[in-house]
């Protein structure tokens, strides 16, 4: 099989031929690293990228597999982190100048059970600034290209995580969402990406944005390959006062299991204007499907949702403001050359190591928190939160499931929302409200405009229902596997 | 609190709180897009939120906590290998104005 | 006019924790700079959070030990505000929600004399919270180093109403609480050790005014004793301004204990928008009242309380109990020789005068022996007490014996055996000697008939000075005045 071939495949693929031994961890490492030397200097996916060490523990794991050690399906499937995840003895930047120089000393509990299951981890991928963002295009690194038209945005924040998926860099990644910071770039750039619930993946090793609403999950090219992911890198952490103390399935499994009819419920605030016509489009085309599957179909009300944009920005901005005052020029980050004091060394290291959209959001957040405004806006974020939680309650009341778009859009141009703070805001509108309610959701590809730009519809599951949720995803994607279909790159 | 005073900000005050320097050209400019976002805010001040109890955590709980049984700490290579500036094994910064 | 002050104290405790507040790296002292840290303490890229279990309950314990009410859930906020030994830049600490509410310090101000106690009040509590300590920055001419290693200690606030009037008062309340402190093993509060910290506000007022002066923040009071004095300074450099007709600024000062004043810090800038909020990155801790209960089982006996006891139960003198009550080990070796040798009066004085000798003639550096590492163990002690009660050896043999208990380790009894020391009671012996004595003073023996009581005296020393002080004395005076007779 040639290295063109081997990047085609899936994990579950990968997997099968590995334990076949028809292919080497290293032949297929190799592979996605020739791959990335063809396509990367147009995507500009990654960060970094040590080679060496990267076919090192390829070796390692054909090591282990010659000698029956092998530590799982997933051993000697390589992977790459966005660059907010710590590996220890790798760089972790955040896409920031003022982390520019800083080497991880630890690693973050993803990356240790990522290790312990023998995945191969190499690479740091590209994103917005400490995760801040919608398109990437806010890196301190350059920006990252969608794979399916160089001149548009991967999404964000994590777009070095779907780019590299969709242009076949990596078979499988790890990106952070906050906001919609995996969905929104998976549905972008074409392939699955997955916000588990709050609690599930521990963040121990995560750059914090929004310590309430952060969480890692996993991308890949179909949702077989995000369940078999996601089942390595969820569970309780007890360096992790969040997460959550559950049993985790084998959703790898779990989701070829016979699918109940359910009930799937259509938002009507979702499917109101700003929606472009070709995403309506396909998403008709997906609820079809389902209700043809014998699902039933309801309409349901969310109506809390035009809050959550509000909300959300108070309380990332806010937490963001506290979460980034570490990086200060003192310990770690880079430090201003023209601090007289220490007072400057604040200002000034962080007034050159920040860009535009961290400044403003640091701002933003100190604002909300400070004296006489804490109740008019932090406060008062907190509660309307509490409204919405209770808004996705009473709906999965009704229903198992809730489908909309991933994105008002498909993936847009560079500089088109830039320097329009709302717009780009408005772009997470369907993403945002899961991540103040904490719910899983995960963002599925169904289908292309006419331009050939990749479409993607979400849906949002109960909390803790990982497994329902992926179980009626891979209904769909296993018909339709677009996430399969390769941008023209090479 | 009325509608002028949650849509405008005292750029100076908050990004000396933040401790960021900006630019003339950066205030300028965050001044018009934070008093936009502020005013796009103002949906939140109407929202009645009497008797409603804030959420610090999608799912709470409670005494998430650990035993005290110390840990092997850093060694001093891992404390110091990203230092920008160190002198016998302590971070060096500039001057301290007073306590 | 006549002025008052009025005082509050803020005291921050560290916690006695194996390790820190919200991670498990060791906490210390003395150790080499940067020795006590991970990616927590440092406030690396990534780092969370976990509490300290052990840090919780020893908050309630402290609550209870002094009277609060113990919340039934608190939480954690961020204090966010930029300074060199805090690593995230926030401090984790407790804004609205604290452990504890309330409480009281019970303080014994000074007495007449040494020997006469003194009158107790209550001193009353605001709130008790938990946070963690940041770490120590030293100061060179040109610029500053940082140790992260007393970084994310657990440290408790104490913090008092403005409820304490003089410098006496403030010295006898943390002189108090810290006894009640190292009672209870919350901390050893070695304030040389920044393990027992205090920050005052202090306002003055004419007397009879009801509201209160503008308060003035006093920083850097680093002993007990200097606290005190800085107190009494600031107390008079406000009550001077005042009388000039100058104003009172709220502001934070200084004590500089070698030139003893206080001067104005430079105020940090907008240094009280600390933009609390909730920290996400922890749970809330919910207080059950099982949980309370337990503790409350394992409280010590307060130092007051105890002194109350020994007057009681004991009649001990006051002068004895409060040498004895601040130090909890030494009470605890005082009630186990005394309930072998159930004699209190003579268990304490041989405790407080002997034992505390020779406990600190063994000094290295600053530091005495400490009391369970004594070599006289407290039955040792109860043994001296009963020979003498018994009058198998005299009270001067066993002040000479006392030493030596304490070099070798060895039980009185075989010390009394090893050096013949038993008292002579042979009755033909003690006969002889006493015969002889009035033989060689025949003066005395002279008086003493003439009923001269006091004569004896002469006789009795003659024949302890005959036996080396090992004849029992009882026997010594009943022959004698059986042989004068």
């Amino acid at each position: 099989m040639s290295s063109i071939e081997i990047v085609d495949n899936t994990v579950s693929q990968l997997s099968l031929l590995l334990s076949e031994k028809k292919l080497s961890s290293f032949e297929i490492t190799q592979a996605f690293i020739d791959q990335t030397n063809r396509v990367d200097d147009r995507v500009h996916a990654f960060l970094h990228l040590d080679e060496k060490n990267f076919l090192k523990q390829a070796e390692e794991s054909d090591e282990r597999r010659k000698n029956g050690k092998t530590k799982g399906k997933l051993d000697g499937i390589p992977i790459a982190l966005k660059d907010v995840i710590s590996v220890e003895g790798q760089p972790l930047t955040a896409a920031s100048k003022i982390l520019e120089n800083y080497i991880s000393p630890y690693d973050a509990t993803v990356t240790r059970k990522l290790k312990d299951a023998g995945v191969i981890i190499g690479g740091r991928l590209n994103l917005d600034e400490f995760a801040m963002g919608s398109s990437t295009e806010n890196s301190a690194f350059g920006p990252t290209h969608n794979p399916w038209n160089l001149d548009c945005v991967p999404g964000g924040s994590s777009g070095g995580s779907s780019a590299a998926v969709a242009a076949r860099e990596v078979p499988i990644s790890l990106g952070s969402d906050t906001g919609g910071s995996i969905r929104q770039p998976a549905s972008l750039c074409g392939v699955v990406g997955m916000k588990p619930t709050y609690g599930m993946v521990s963040r121990f090793g995560l750059a914090a944005f929004a310590s309430s609403l952060d969480q890692i999950g996993p991308f890949g090219k179909t949702v077989k390959d995000v369940s078999l992911l996601l089942e390595i890198i969820s569970g309780h952490d007890p360096l992790d006062s969040t997460s959550f103390p559950r049993e985790v399935p084998a959703y790898g499994s779990l989701i070829e299991d016979k699918l109940e009819p359910s009930v799937i419920g259509l938002p009507k605030e979702f499917f109101g204007e700003g929606m472009d016509q070709e995403v309506r489009d396909s998403v008709d085309k997906v609820i079809d499907f389902y209700r043809e599957q014998g699902h039933k179909i309801i309409e349901v009300s969310l109506p809390t949702t035009e809050l959550s944009i509000p909300v959300y920005y108070m309380i990332a901005t806010a937490e963001a403001s506290s979460n980034l005052a570490r990086y200060d020029g003192i310990r770690y980050t880079s430090r201003s050359k023209y601090s007289e004091n220490a007072i400057d060394v604040y200002a000034k290291s962080r007034g050159e190591g920040f860009g535009e959209e961290v400044k403003r959001r640091c701002i933003l957040g100190a604002y909300g928190l400070s004296s006489g405004y804490y109740d008019a806006f932090y406060l008062r974020a907190q509660k309307t939160r509490t409204l919405i939680r209770e808004d996705f309650n009473r709906v999965f009341d009704e229903v198992d499931t809730i489908l909309t778009p991933t994105s008002p859009t498909p993936a847009f141009k560079f500089g088109e929302k830039s320097d329009d703070p709302i717009s780009m805001y408005l772009s997470d509108i369907y993403t945002i409200s899961t991540n103040l309610a904490g719910l899983p959701a995960i963002s599925v590809p169904c289908g292309f405009t006419k331009n050939r730009l990749p479409i993607g519809m979400q849906l949002i599951g109960k909390a803790f229902h990982e497994s329902e949720l992926l179980s009626i995803a891979h209904a769909y994607d296993r018909e339709h596997n677009f996430g399969c279909e390769s941008p023209q790159l090479v | 609190m009325n509608e002028s005073e949650t849509n405008s900000m005292d750029i100076d005050y908050v990004s000396n709180l933040a401790r960021i320097e900006l630019t003339v050209d950066e205030k300028e400019k965050f001044r018009g897009q934070l008093g936009d976002v502020l005013k796009y805010f103002q949906k939140l001040q109407k929202v009645d939120v009497e008797g409603v109890e804030p959420t610090a955590h999608a799912f709470p709980r409670y005494n998430v906590w650990d035993e005290d049984s110390p840990k092997e700490p850093y060694n001093i290579d891992q404390v110091m290998m990203n230092a920008p500036q160190s002198r016998n094994n302590q971070i060096v910064v500039p001057k301290v104005v007073e306590d | 006019m006549k002025y008052e002050a009025v005082i509050g104290l803020e005291v921050h405790v560290q916690l006695d924790t194996k390790s820190k507040m919200f991670t498990r790296v060791p906490c210390g002292f003395g150790r080499e700079p940067n020795s006590l840290t991970d990616c927590v303490v440092l406030g690396l890229p990534g780092a969370l959070p976990v509490m300290n279990y052990e840090a919780i309950e020893k908050s309630i314990k402290v609550g209870l030990l002094l009277g609060c009410d113990i919340a039934e859930t608190c939480k954690w906020d961020r204090k966010n505000y930029f300074y060199p030994d805090m690593p995230k830049n926030y401090q984790i600490s407790q804004f609205d929600q604290p452990i504890c509410l309330g409480g009281e310090v019970e303080i014994e101000m000074p007495g007449e004399t040494p020997a006469v106690m003194g009158k107790h009040r209550n001193v009353q509590l605001t709130r008790i919270h938990l946070e963690e300590d940041v770490g120590k920055l030293t100061h060179y001419e040109k610029d500053s180093l940082v140790d992260y290693n007393r970084a994310g200690s657990p440290l408790l606030e104490i913090v008092s109403e403005p409820d304490l009037f003089s410098p006496e008062e403030v010295f006898a309340y943390l002189t108090s609480l810290r006894n009640s402190l190292v009672y209870a093993g919350i901390s050893a509060c070695d304030m040389e050790k920044g393990q027992l910290r205090c920050d005052a506000n202090i306002s003055v007022r004419p007397e009879g005014q009801q509201e209160l002066g503008t308060k003035v923040e006093l920083k850097n009071l680093n002993t007990i004793s200097g606290v005190k004095n800085g107190v009494e300074y600031e107390i008079k450099r406000q009550i001077r301004a005042l009388e000039k007709g100058e104003e009172i600024f709220q502001e934070t000062r200084r004590w500089n204990p070698e030139q003893k004043y206080t001067t104005p810090m430079r105020s940090k800038e907008m240094a009280h928008d600390y933009r609390y909020f909730p920290d996400p990155d922890l749970m809330p801790v919910k207080i059950n009242k099982d949980w309370v209960e337990k503790i409350k089982k394992e409280l010590p006996e307060k130092p007051f309380d105890k002194q109350r006891r020994f007057f009681q139960e004991m009649s001990l003198p006051y002068s004895i109990t409060s040498a004895l009550c601040p130090d909890l080990a030494l009470c605890n070796f005082f009630e186990k020789a005394n309930k072998l040798a159930n004699n209190p009066q003579k268990i304490a004085n041989w405790v407080v005068n002997d034992l505390q000798r020779e406990l600190s003639s063994k000094k290295t550096d600053d530091f005495q022996l400490p009391i369970d590492q004594s070599p006289v163990s407290p039955q040792n002690l109860a043994e001296l007490v009963m020979l003498i009660e018994k009058g198998s050896i005299s009270n001067n043999v066993g002040k000479e014996l006392f030493p030596e208990m304490f070099s070798t380790g060895k039980p009185p009894s075989e010390l009394v055996k090893e050096k013949g020391l038993e008292v002579k009671s042979d009755q033909g012996e003690i006969d002889s000697i006493c015969t002889q004595a009035i033989e060689e003073d025949q003066d005395a023996a002279e008086k003493f008939r003439g009923g001269k009581e006091g004569a004896i005296n002469a006789l009795k020393g003659r024949v302890m000075k005959a036996t080396r002080g090992q004849a029992n004395p009882k026997l010594v005076d009943q022959t004698l005045r059986r042989l004068l007779s």
